[in-house]
């Protein structure tokens, strides 16, 4: 069991914070430094440790997360519409709705495990993701997605005196717009806020219960303990986060697509969760950085960024050395994600987490007793 | 000319480098004591010129970014590595590399192979996926990270849609790929956005004709739409403009996108009292559908005493390819095609041809002309400012770029040109050779007023402001 203490966790919170909001900073060399990226990073870092409340701690694999995400979007836009500008409203309806979603789905899926409760959950996501694409067109516009145009109603800015100006309205913050760095401190900061909040869920009696379904839930059940309620408020709970990520999506950029809920989406949470390190708190983030990273970064070299980087050798082997690297970049940033994956779970089952876990405890050779601060491990 | 006072104001470095050209006296007095250099002639002067996008930021230097996004991975990954091609191709004549290609029949013409504005052309790319989200993400990217002046690709109406209103406000000019959908420069027109493609009511306009010509004007169709809002505004136009020759229409299916089967399609359509099949899909879904159709024998069939016919109304030579024999005989439109004749089609059709040894597809050829005619506005404007850039562009007449004498419409940033009526060839002398022209449309045939209900279905369809918020 791992060693855990209330002094320890506000070091963890600590460093934390000041890691988020110094992104900017330390990403920049690597060329992540940018606000679009950052915003990513930090939406998708609460996806993630959203889905790990599910994933990590009960041991539910849901193959549908995506669906709350975009429940989540579709909200967010709509309140932009008819209520306000401002983000709050938004972000709080989106939770709220992406909540009772959750409870929907979840009351129903729950009633199975294992693989059959990944793929109800799958039928679920598909399901709203096809709704949203062509039947339900007039809430969702669709393939074009949901966006927000200059005269919507905007009942509470009509009310608060606020008019549509010849401009198209941006979301706001009380007058801090949501866009570039500003955004990406919005984000940051509801990030660090839900890094608390699943911290303290996973400290708690609660998170603990959680811990027991995943090791044995027959166990659990035999004890008299009845799970249910514990794995449908988990299931509710990460739809919670998703729903908040999702709002956030729509509040850096005001608009909602059908493919946000695509059975891919859902895909790629999980893949950033086990990248990451399932069931510990920091893994799912760094998974959700990594993954954003290669899409964004990988996908944008072409064969002319190749030739400069490689300009150091001769003409022949540098075109050689262009056409071996060009197939992992541009369009085959895939393949290297699929290897990076692939290596990562032959080679460290539990994620990148356990890499770091590995190499504190090869540098405090023989092992300290609290060489293990790092890993928390989901058992 | 506005005022001296407030043209003082303005910044100077961007200015160092421009061309020659007329001003007014005491301002050009005021430039050639501090810039140095010799000025250029602001059009419609702006008081202010304030920074827009990444304008001033990312023009000042000695080169600007423009960025391509395409379709890299995905169903039209295709089309995609086609218009990154053309991209290039396009990059490498502004900067006077190669031949040139339509560099040497575009008319009037401001470009002169030196860049843009003297300044060397650089670019970068990014993937689109074919979903909104991950192109506006990598939009951003070119322009936060990378920044790009301009960005231009998709192919696909709902990715452009998104692309280009994220542009709006970011002050970016975005000049669209391949787009049909009528929203594009419909109900989702935006000031920042233009569209060199035709559209789903050119393709009925055009189509619609020759439908009537070949298989009489008293037939009844029925449409297989995909289901999302490209097909639906094609299926609406195709259906307008042939129910106004006489045509009637017995259903109109909606299939999911990426269908990969239409058997449970095409069944009922022998049954249901039509003679024409309508297919308004596009990409892969078209050429499953189409081959499927043909496979079932619908085309030998008789149905109220006439034959049979398939009608694809959007056509291209990549999907054409795809089809393969299925594809003789059928009718449909396209912006371009490679055997056309003219000057400007041959000189690209040339260079393409000897850098990448094939003919150019449609997708190509739009985004060559968008990137062409984006630097040429910039170059006719003397400024990157995007407010001068985008009323240069608007109601730009121009002509040698493969499609006949062309007009930028300022009220909608639609290109008006003549559409082609195509039809896959029955002896295709090569594998590139797929298609002969039944008719070219003239553009007054498909001109249509900015405001009918098919492109502001509400009312509320508005380009927005020159200048963002």
């Amino acid at each position: 069991m791992e060693r855990t203490s209330a002094s320890r966790d506000l070091i963890l919170m600590v460093v934390f914070t000041a890691a988020v909001l110094s992104m900017p900073i330390w990403l920049a060399p690597i060329g992540a430094g940018y606000p679009d990226l950052l915003q990513k990073f930090a939406i998708f870092g609460i996806f993630a440790i959203g889905f790990n409340i599910l994933f990590g701690l009960t041991g539910y694999l849901s193959f549908g997360h995506a669906a709350f995400l975009g429940v989540g979007s579709y909200t967010a836009v709509w309140t932009f519409k008819l209520v306000s500008m401002n983000i709050l409203p938004a972000i709080i309806f989106s939770i709220i709705l992406a909540g009772l979603f959750a409870l929907a789905i979840g009351y129903v899926s729950l009633r199975r495990t294992g693989i059959y409760f990944s793929i109800l959950t799958l039928a679920f996501a598909q399901m709203a993701y096809n709704l949203a694409y062509s039947v339900l067109t007039p809430i969702t516009n669709g393939e074009t997605g949901l966006r927000v145009l200059r005269d919507d109603p905007r009942i509470l800015d009509r009310v608060l005196g606020i008019e549509p100006g010849d401009v198209l309205p941006t979301p706001e913050l009380f007058g801090l717009r949501t866009i570039g760095y500003e955004g990406f401190y919005i984000c940051a900061v509801f990030l660090i806020i839900a890094f608390f909040i699943a911290l303290k869920i996973t400290r708690s009696p609660f998170g603990l219960a959680l811990r027991g379904i995943k090791s044995n839930q027959s166990r659990m059940n035999y004890a008299g303990f009845n799970t249910r309620p514990y794995t449908l408020a988990a299931f509710v709970i990460s739809g919670m986060f998703a729903g908040l990520a999702g709002a956030l999506m729509a509040v850096t950029d005001p608009l909602a697509g059908a493919e946000r809920m695509q059975w891919t989406a859902s895909g790629e949470i999980v893949l950033m969760t086990i990248l990451g390190g399932a069931g510990t708190l920091i893994g799912p983030i760094l998974g959700a950085g990594i993954i954003k990273y290669s899409e964004n970064i990988f996908s944008a070299f072409n064969e002319q960024n190749l030739h400069q980087a490689f300009s150091f050798l001769p003409d022949p082997v540098q075109d050689a050395a262009v056409s071996i690297a060009s197939m992992f970049v541009g369009e085959g940033w895939h393949l290297t994600l699929g290897i990076i994956f692939m290596l990562i779970v032959i080679f460290l089952p539990g994620g990148v987490m356990e890499g770091f876990g590995r190499i504190v405890k090869w540098t405090r050779k023989p092992p300290a007793p609290r060489a293990t601060q790092e890993v928390r491990t989901a058992g | 000319m506005t005022d001296r006072k407030s043209r003082l104001h303005t910044p100077l470095s961007r200015r160092s480098i421009l061309k020659g050209s007329l001003a007014s006296t005491t301002a050009l007095g005021a430039f050639a004591l501090t810039g140095g250099g010799p000025l250029h002639f602001v059009r419609n002067a702006w008081a202010e010129e304030q920074p827009i996008g990444n304008f001033p930021a990312k023009t000042s230097g000695s080169s600007i970014t423009l960025g391509f996004n395409v379709p890299q991975t995905g169903a039209y990954a295709d089309e995609g590595a086609d218009e990154l091609r053309a991209y290039q191709l396009a990059v490498k004549h502004l900067n006077g590399e190669g031949d040139g290609g339509m560099l040497n029949t575009m008319a009037p013409k401001a470009l002169k192979g030196n860049g843009i504005l003297g300044k060397k052309v650089e670019f970068v790319t990014g993937d689109t996926q074919t979903k909104s989200d991950a192109a506006r993400a990598s939009a951003k990217r070119m322009i936060e990270k990378d920044g790009a002046i301009m960005v231009t690709g998709g192919s696909s109406s709902g990715v452009a849609v998104a692309v280009q209103s994220l542009c709006q406000e970011m002050g970016i000019i975005f000049m669209c790929g391949l787009t049909h959908s009528n929203d594009t420069t419909g109900k989702d027109r935006r000031r920042y956005g233009f569209r060199h493609f035709f559209d789903a009511y050119m393709s009925g306009e055009a189509l619609a004709p020759v439908l009537a010509e070949q298989y009489g004007k008293d037939r009844v169709a029925y449409h297989l739409t995909a289901d999302y809002t490209w097909g639906w505004t094609q299926e609406e136009s195709i259906k307008n403009a042939t129910e106004a020759l006489g045509w009637k229409t017995a259903a109109a299916v909606r299939t999911p996108l990426g269908a990969g089967d239409f058997s449970q399609y095409i069944t009922p359509v022998l049954n249901s009292g039509a003679d024409v099949l309508i297919l308004n899909h596009y990409g892969k879904d078209m050429v499953n559908s189409l081959t499927q159709a043909v496979q079932f024998g619908l085309r030998d069939k008789q149905a109220n005493g006439k034959n049979f016919e398939v009608v694809v109304p959007l056509f291209s030579r990549l999907m054409a390819q795809g089809a393969g024999d299925a594809i003789k005989g059928i009718l449909g439109t396209t912006n371009w095609h490679w055997s056309l004749t003219d000057d400007g089609s041959k000189a690209f059709v040339k260079s393409f041809g000897q850098e990448y040894g094939n003919p150019p597809s449609q997708a190509a050829q739009t985004c060559y002309v968008q990137t062409l005619l984006y630097a040429n506005a910039v170059e006719t404007a003397g400024t990157f400012y995007p407010p001068e850039v985008i009323k240069t562009l608007e109601g730009f007449e121009f002509d040698g770029m493969g499609n006949g004498p062309t007009l930028y419409r300022a009220e909608d940033h639609q290109c008006f040109k003549d559409v082609l009526v195509v039809r896959g060839k029955e002896n295709p002398s090569n594998q590139f050779d797929l298609l002969e022209i039944v008719k070219i449309v003239p553009r007054a045939d498909v001109t249509y007023d900015p405001n009918i209900p098919a492109f502001n279905p509400d009312g509320n369809a508005e380009l927005g402001p020159y200048i963002p918020g």
